[in-house]
């Protein structure tokens, strides 16, 4: 007998084990205070969206095309590396972003942290919840209302690195001549997100 | 906070878990057994996300693992030292989920028949596949000694888990 061979009359781990392991991880963690960032993902008509939460509200939703991996990454780097998957803290944002796409629901109202913009571009996305459902901004009317009329440029770059998108609805944010602009989720989902939002 | 431009960063704790439960868990149940294996598991990746924004990069995370699960086993059965010695009785302990399933091999009876520092020195070679130096420095003792004790812990094994040997 090998001596390693004895080991694989070890009982298999299988899925059960692993998620019954896990589970238990997760509730550990959450009642000893230890789980900084929870995630999930959930399926939408732009893709799989990736949400991440902290004890204090949702603090990223990601697009397949940020890379989902490399964006967990960045959360361990600029949050706290203690993250696990942990879909229970995220079921409330997960039910209202189901309800937007089914055109149940024109407002978010689930608790926001966003730690992960500052200065001059968190003032911007504090102001975007003001552009209401179905309707768009200009960059330039932004960044007028953001109190600095000439930073349409940096509008635009406060709605590329919006940690928050869908939620936050850097979406609604156009270009002046009334061509759509670029967004992070790619131009597609733009239009998807401002045609359900049109036709509501 | 890490700062932002940090080079080193850890990696999610999600990836641990991952990437070294199984091993851990593989180490749990050879050392303690159906009954206990999941507890020591799961204390020991709580300590392990507690501690884990603490630990230095480019440590070997999976010997940090399974020194954090030697001493959780070492708590554990000196919990149960104290419990048994507290109470005439041994206490019926509720089958937990998963209980005994999977174990009808008859090898943890067999790894139950070696002391415990034996069975934690060959899960942590033959499972782990750590070197003895490395295995002796989490159980104490030589290398030379830790080589010895897995070799005799080994064929005690030869003759009491030949039956499983034979399915």
């Amino acid at each position: 007998m090998n001596e390693r061979d004895l080991f694989a009359a070890l009982p298999t781990i299988d899925e059960a084990v692993n998620g019954r392991l896990h589970q238990r991880l997760v509730d550990a963690a959450n009642a000893a205070g230890l789980l900084d960032v929870a995630y999930r993902t959930i399926e939408t008509p732009v893709g799989t969206l990736l949400l991440a939460a902290t004890a204090k509200g949702l603090v990223r939703v990601a697009y397949a095309s940020e890379d989902h991996d490399l964006v967990l990454e960045r959360l361990a780097r600029d949050v706290s590396p203690r993250i696990l998957r942990a879909p229970a803290r995220l079921d409330g944002v997960a039910r209202e972003i189901e309800e937007y796409f089914a055109r149940r629901r024109s407002t978010f109202d689930v608790p926001l942290d966003l730690r992960l913009s500052h200065g001059f571009r968190r003032t911007v996305l504090s102001h975007l919840p003001e552009i209401g459902y179905g309707k768009t901004a200009s960059y330039a009317a932004v960044a007028k209302a953001a109190g600095h009329p000439k930073a349409v440029r940096a509008v635009g770059s406060a709605c590329a690195n919006n940690p928050l998108p869908v939620v936050v609805p850097c979406h609604r944010v156009v270009r002046s001549d009334g061509t759509i602009g670029q967004y992070v989720g790619g131009v597609e989902a733009k239009h998807l997100l401002l045609a359900l939002e049109s036709a509501a | 906070m890490a700062t932002k431009d940090s080079g080193v960063s850890q990696p999610p704790f999600e990836e641990i878990v991952a990437e070294h439960g199984p091993t851990v868990l593989r180490v749990c149940r050879a050392v303690l057994g159906p009954v206990d294996a999941e507890d020591a598991w799961s204390e020991t990746f709580l300590a392990a996300l507690s501690a884990y924004p603490r630990l230095r990069a480019n440590s070997n995370i999976e010997a940090w693992l399974v020194t954090i699960a030697h001493r959780k086993a070492l708590d554990q059965r000196r919990a149960t030292s104290r419990r048994l010695a507290a109470t005439d009785e041994v206490p019926e302990r509720p089958a937990k989920d998963g209980g005994r399933e999977g174990w009808e091999s008859g090898l943890w009876e067999a790894l139950e028949g070696l002391p415990l520092k034996q069975r934690q020195t060959i899960a942590y070679h033959y499972i782990v596949g750590m070197p003895y130096l490395q295995v002796a420095e989490i159980v104490g003792g030589s290398e030379d000694a830790a080589r010895r004790a897995a070799a005799d812990g080994i064929a005690i094994l030869r003759k009491t888990f030949s039956k499983g040997e034979a399915r």
